[in-house]
């Protein structure tokens, strides 16, 4: 347990446009092997990838990346069926929307058509009930996209639950009242010491029937699997969020709390406006890996029946037969979500930073 | 303003120290007492006992009228009357001098900002760092941080304050600029309470000396008399180290 330490990011994370553009002069001790072996790396990933490539025509896998994106977004066409038979009494404009009017002997239908709709019928026409009256296409998010989401929803949400639980637990972790303490430790030690697969599973299966149940029977509606799912997550995190806010408390002098509380601030005003705000510039790193790793993590819900993007992507290769190209982007698109976030922790980091 | 009787306090960690045994003084209003002594010997421990930084294991402190020790007392409100400087300045790093010294005037004092800004300002002309107040403390000398602490010490107007070794983290060029706001502060009739080792600022400054070794008050006395001719053996051995 890494208790009281912070690590601090690594240099490598450190860089910035100004900082290429003069390499050579800042490292003026780089010797002059370094671009040969910058080579090497690059040709490595080379000969790594084409490999693998050669390994797939081998085996006579068919690359169809033009069907991938579809996943993203696709054109999705839409007809609007007359229900009845009978006759086009009217064709009228009404805005943008066009109304097409449908007489039957004994009754009348009225159609509303978006703009985009082109009308494949013309007046006094007389149709059968399943003529198309009119098409029109439509773009709409693919199975990937709509995965992500649900993956971006979650894993806001229970960053957002876990940031609270954690710094809860670790002012509890820390008091000197031993249930608040206790409970804490038994709490930490508790979710650290399980797999999260079997968290999920029991906040699901266990806890999920049973608030479901007593839900159902004071007759509220039941709780969508996401929450359980968020919830999970948010446990998990906030175990160790919990640790690492205890260990940023600890990490700030002693000094700062006497010289707050010799002032007569209460305990509460001098952790909210000295501690706490100390403590939350140190721990930036290390919760932001945490909830790099909840991002992660999330990928497991996917047993719970919840439609993440790692459940999305299952579906869409079931469907297709093409795991190759999806896995591989969804492995990409993962990592798009964990560098965009370690990359706004690092801004928010500068801008925080005391001068 | 000030009466400690019969306090008493052992640390058990990392093994049991006595570090105050069996103290007893006085101090009047407008009273600039100095303790001194060699190191290890209660002098910190005393001074953070009266506002109950430490909390001595018996005995009583009465400050103002107030018992310290009492757990029915608002030690909050108590330590807003007692400001204190420390050896570290432990200044806010996160905020800057201004903040630092309005911050306790809004939430403890419930001030207004404009009242706690023209409070503060007026406190770092004194000390004489007005230029200073958009900087961090980081940014700032030693002499600086520490005039900044007492200031903001200073800014909740109290009725006692407390030095705790105000100049031993200085570099020697900085002691004489925090010295002279002290001596400021003592001549405008502060009561106050130093610990520190500048034999100097007690022979010029304290109405009186205290002499403490082993957690034990040893002698007390004015300047005169404490310089001078010191009647105790352990007295007569410190001030021929240090002097």
């Amino acid at each position: 347990m890494a208790a009281g330490r912070i690590s601090s990011r690594p240099a490598r994370f450190r860089r910035s446009t100004k900082m290429q553009n003069s390499r050579n002069h800042r490292h003026p001790n780089r010797p002059e092997s370094y671009n040969f072996w910058v080579g090497v790396f690059c040709v490595g990933v080379f000969i790594v990838l084409g490999l693998f490539y050669f390994a797939t025509q081998k085996i006579e896998y068919n690359w169809r990346w033009n069907r991938i994106p579809i996943y993203f977004v696709y054109k999705d066409q839409i007809e609007i069926l007359s229900e009845i038979d009978g006759e086009v009494t009217a064709l009228k404009k009404d805005g943008d929307q066009t109304l097409i009017t449908i007489k039957d002997i004994n009754l009348t239908e009225t159609y509303e058509i978006p703009a985009a709709g082109i009308i494949r019928v013309q007046q006094g026409e007389i149709i059968a009930a399943g003529d198309i009256l009119a098409a029109y296409s439509q773009w709409k998010p693919g199975l990937l996209i709509i995965g992500l989401w649900i993956t971006l929803k979650l894993s806001v949400i229970a960053t957002i639950l876990g940031v609270i639980i954690g710094v809860i637990g670790g002012l509890t972790r820390i008091s000197s009242n031993p249930a608040l303490k206790w409970a804490t430790i038994f709490y930490v030690e508790l979710i650290r010491g399980s797999p999260l697969m079997v968290q999920i599973l029991i906040w699901y299966f266990v806890l999920g029937t049973v608030i479901n149940d007593l839900l159902a029977a004071s007759g509220m509606g039941r709780l969508p699997a996401f929450w359980y799912g968020v919830a999970s997550l948010a446990c998990f995190a906030g175990a160790y969020v919990t640790e690492i806010v205890r260990a940023g408390i600890q990490s700030i002098h002693r000094g700062q709390t006497e010289a707050a509380r010799s002032l007569g601030m209460s305990y509460a005003q001098s952790m909210l406006h000295v501690i706490l705000p100390q403590a939350l510039r140190r721990i930036l790193p290390p919760l932001a890996g945490q909830f790099i790793s909840l991002i992660k993590d999330s990928s497991l819900l996917g047993i719970i029946a919840i439609r993440e993007l790692t459940k999305a992507a299952r579906e869409a290769v079931s469907a297709s037969l093409q795991p190759f190209e999806l896995y591989l982007v969804l492995g990409l698109l993962y990592l798009v979500l964990t560098f965009t976030l370690s990359m706004a922790v690092q801004r928010l980091e500068k801008k925080m930073a005391i001068q | 303003m000030i009466e400690v009787r019969n306090i008493n306090k052992t640390f058990h960690v990392p093994h049991e120290v006595k570090a105050l045994v069996d103290v007893s003084t006085k101090i009047a209003p407008g009273e600039v007492v100095v303790v001194c002594g060699p190191s290890g010997s209660g002098k910190s421990t005393l001074l953070r006992c009266l506002n109950r930084l430490e909390h001595a294991d018996s005995g009583h402190i009465l400050i103002d009228g107030i018992d310290v020790l009492d757990p029915k007392t608002n030690i909050n409100k108590l330590r807003a009357e007692v400001g204190m400087v420390f050896q570290s300045f432990n200044l806010f790093p996160h905020k800057t001098v201004l903040d630092n010294i309005t911050l306790a005037q809004r939430v403890v004092r419930k001030r207004s900002k404009s009242d706690a800004l023209e409070k503060a300002n007026m406190l770092l002309k004194k000390v004489g760092i007005q230029d200073k107040s958009g900087a961090f403390p980081d940014n700032l000398s030693g002499g600086q941080q520490q005039r900044v602490a007492i200031a903001r010490a200073l800014a909740m107007d109290p009725k006692v304050m407390l030095f705790d070794e105000p100049t031993s983290a200085l570099d020697p060029e900085m002691i004489g600029e925090v010295l002279d706001v002290m001596k400021t502060l003592a001549t405008e009739g502060m009561t106050m309470v130093v610990v520190t080792h500048e034999m100097g600022f007690a022979r010029e400054v304290a109405d009186r000396v205290i002499f403490m070794d082993a957690g034990a008050i040893v002698e007390v006395g004015t300047p005169e008399h404490f310089f001078v001719n010191p009647t105790h053996e352990r007295t007569k051995l410190f001030l021929s180290q240090i002097l």
